[in-house]
């Protein structure tokens, strides 16, 4: 029962984020633990950098935040400069940045995706220690570990939209089923051509997995309806 | 671009020359000074027409409880109010730095305070102590933009959430918050739900106790219920209270020492501005 509520803030977390033809899914779950407490059970991890650029953020919850305050006043800033929207490259690179040159205090690992007209969609990963590394999908977090086997079979290029919602959300959703730091709901962004989409999945809209049963009612409501008749023999 | 790095604080944040020697000093079985912590039970939910904050008032100091009374629900701007959990000196220093700061923005925009205003100030602060200023806090507020309520984290994290709760007896307000909570309370359900929240964390957790204080922010308006509830009255033996006769106590010497004589009046014209 050793619930430490001094703990730094964690994002347990399951954080996916996967390109498809003409775009990303970003995906997230949404629990912050304090140690062993969960601190917020309905948390965005899916923050917006620019109009065209979402990360996901995992780790520290203080770290990730606060880089990605700094990252969105630069990204403004050469977005004014540039005088377009930046890319996603160049947003991928000032979160390496700051990751690998404060490697040292830092502990947060990010996945930084979006569309812009050069590249298209494009994800890129940035871990614990500041490594960038584009990818076709990637995924992070603690709940990662339970997924990897999981996108070697069911990943493939030249998805739909659809097709990589549904995946990110089944995906997301194993996850959680398996790792206690992830739980909550499921948040997704979809961000192409057209423009940004964030959908929420709630827990009872999520398939039951193996072992998992059906929600109930509690049968503590039964009790507050009318008392029963006493028993006569 | 090393410069991007150097962007980070440069001026203040924790010094961390003394860690070492401190470490040292605790190896040599030198123990470190307790602090006043506010155990605490301190919660805030958004209501139809803005926010309501509630929090016990006992500060303890290890297991004695130092203040029975004590002002948890801080003032940071006329429309915006803070409660703190944590250790008490930096509860109090970190709310009225960004007070006085929330102020000078005031005058400098000569706008109305916004509650992200107070929030950033709060985690950029706490961000660059690391966790050190051990302040835990329940921000709400109304502004221009409507009604706001955060958690923000020793560590410089923060949350936006319809209701929140910290401090030791968050796990005994938030049991009551997930199981009576809904959108769209009005301000008498919201008031009984906090002093509730409060009251079971007052009863259940140890390191919370005395009275409910209540701060209701709506748009243009701010109601500070100081001991809004008082469930803890002290119980006397007699229901007159302490009644000390004269006699009841041995006096073992007197000493009278006339004071006028000591003391010179003079004569002298007013003070004039």
């Amino acid at each position: 029962m050793d619930l430490d509520l001094s703990a730094p803030h964690s994002l347990g977390t399951t954080i996916i984020g996967v390109t498809y033809d003409g775009g990303v899914v970003l995906g997230a779950d949404s629990r912050t633990s304090t140690g062993m407490y969960v601190a917020n059970r309905a948390s965005d991890k899916i923050t917006q950098l620019t109009d065209n650029v979402y990360i996901c953020r995992s780790g520290s919850a203080a770290d990730s935040q606060v880089i990605s305050d700094y990252v969105r006043y630069f990204l403004h800033q050469h977005t004014i400069q540039l005088g377009q929207p930046s890319t996603v490259k160049v947003a991928a690179n000032l979160v390496r940045l700051l990751s690998y040159q404060n490697k040292n205090m830092l502990q947060m690992g990010i996945i930084v995706g979006g569309w812009d007209k050069y590249e298209g969609g494009q994800i890129y990963s940035v871990p614990l220690g500041g490594t960038i590394l584009k990818q076709p999908f990637a995924i992070g977090g603690s709940g990662s570990s339970y997924l990897y086997g999981f996108f070697d079979q069911a990943w493939k290029e030249g998805m739909s939209k659809d097709e990589a919602e549904k995946l990110v959300v089944k995906a997301v959703s194993l996850a959680i089923a398996r790792d206690g730091a992830s739980g909550g709901v499921v948040r997704t962004v979809t961000i192409n051509a057209d423009g940004v989409t964030k959908n929420f999945y709630s827990g009872d809209s999520l398939p039951l997995w193996h072992e998992e049963l059906e929600p109930h009612n509690s049968l503590l409501d039964i009790l507050s309806s009318s008392s029963p008749e006493p028993m006569s023999t | 671009m090393a410069r991007l790095a150097a962007d980070a604080p440069t001026k203040g944040g924790f010094s961390f020359d003394l860690c070492q020697r401190n470490e040292m000093l605790l190896k040599k079985g030198m123990h470190l000074p307790t602090f006043r912590k506010t155990g605490t039970t301190i919660v805030g939910l958004v209501f139809q027409d803005g926010v309501i904050l509630g929090a016990d008032t006992r500060a303890t100091e290890g297991p004695i409880v130092a203040d029975k009374n004590c002002e948890k629900i801080h003032y940071m701007a006329p429309n915006i109010y803070c409660c703190g959990a944590g250790t008490a000196a930096d509860t109090e220093a970190v709310t009225d730095m960004v007070s006085s700061q929330l102020q000078l923005h005031r005058y400098a925009t000569g706008r109305e305070s916004r509650v992200v205003t107070a929030l950033t100030l709060l985690k950029s602060h706490l961000f660059s102590y690391q966790g050190h200023v051990s302040a835990a806090l329940v921000l709400g507020g109304v502004d221009i933009t409507g009604p706001h309520l955060h958690t923000v984290y020793p560590h410089g994290s923060t949350d936006t959430l319809p209701f929140a709760t910290m401090g030791s007896g968050s796990l005994a307000a938030m049991a009551v918050f997930e199981s009576k909570f809904r959108e769209g309370l009005t301000k008498e359900e919201g008031i009984k739900l906090v002093s509730e929240a409060i009251c079971s964390g007052i009863f259940n957790d140890l390191g919370s106790g005395s009275n409910v204080d209540v701060c209701v922010i709506t748009k243009g308006h701010t109601e500070y219920l100081r001991n809004h509830q008082l469930p803890n009255p002290r119980t006397y033996v007699s229901s007159r209270g302490y009644n000390f006769v004269k006699g009841h106590t041995e006096v073992l010497s007197t000493k009278i020492t006339p004071l006028k004589s000591k003391v010179e009046v003079a004569e002298v014209d007013a003070m004039e501005e």
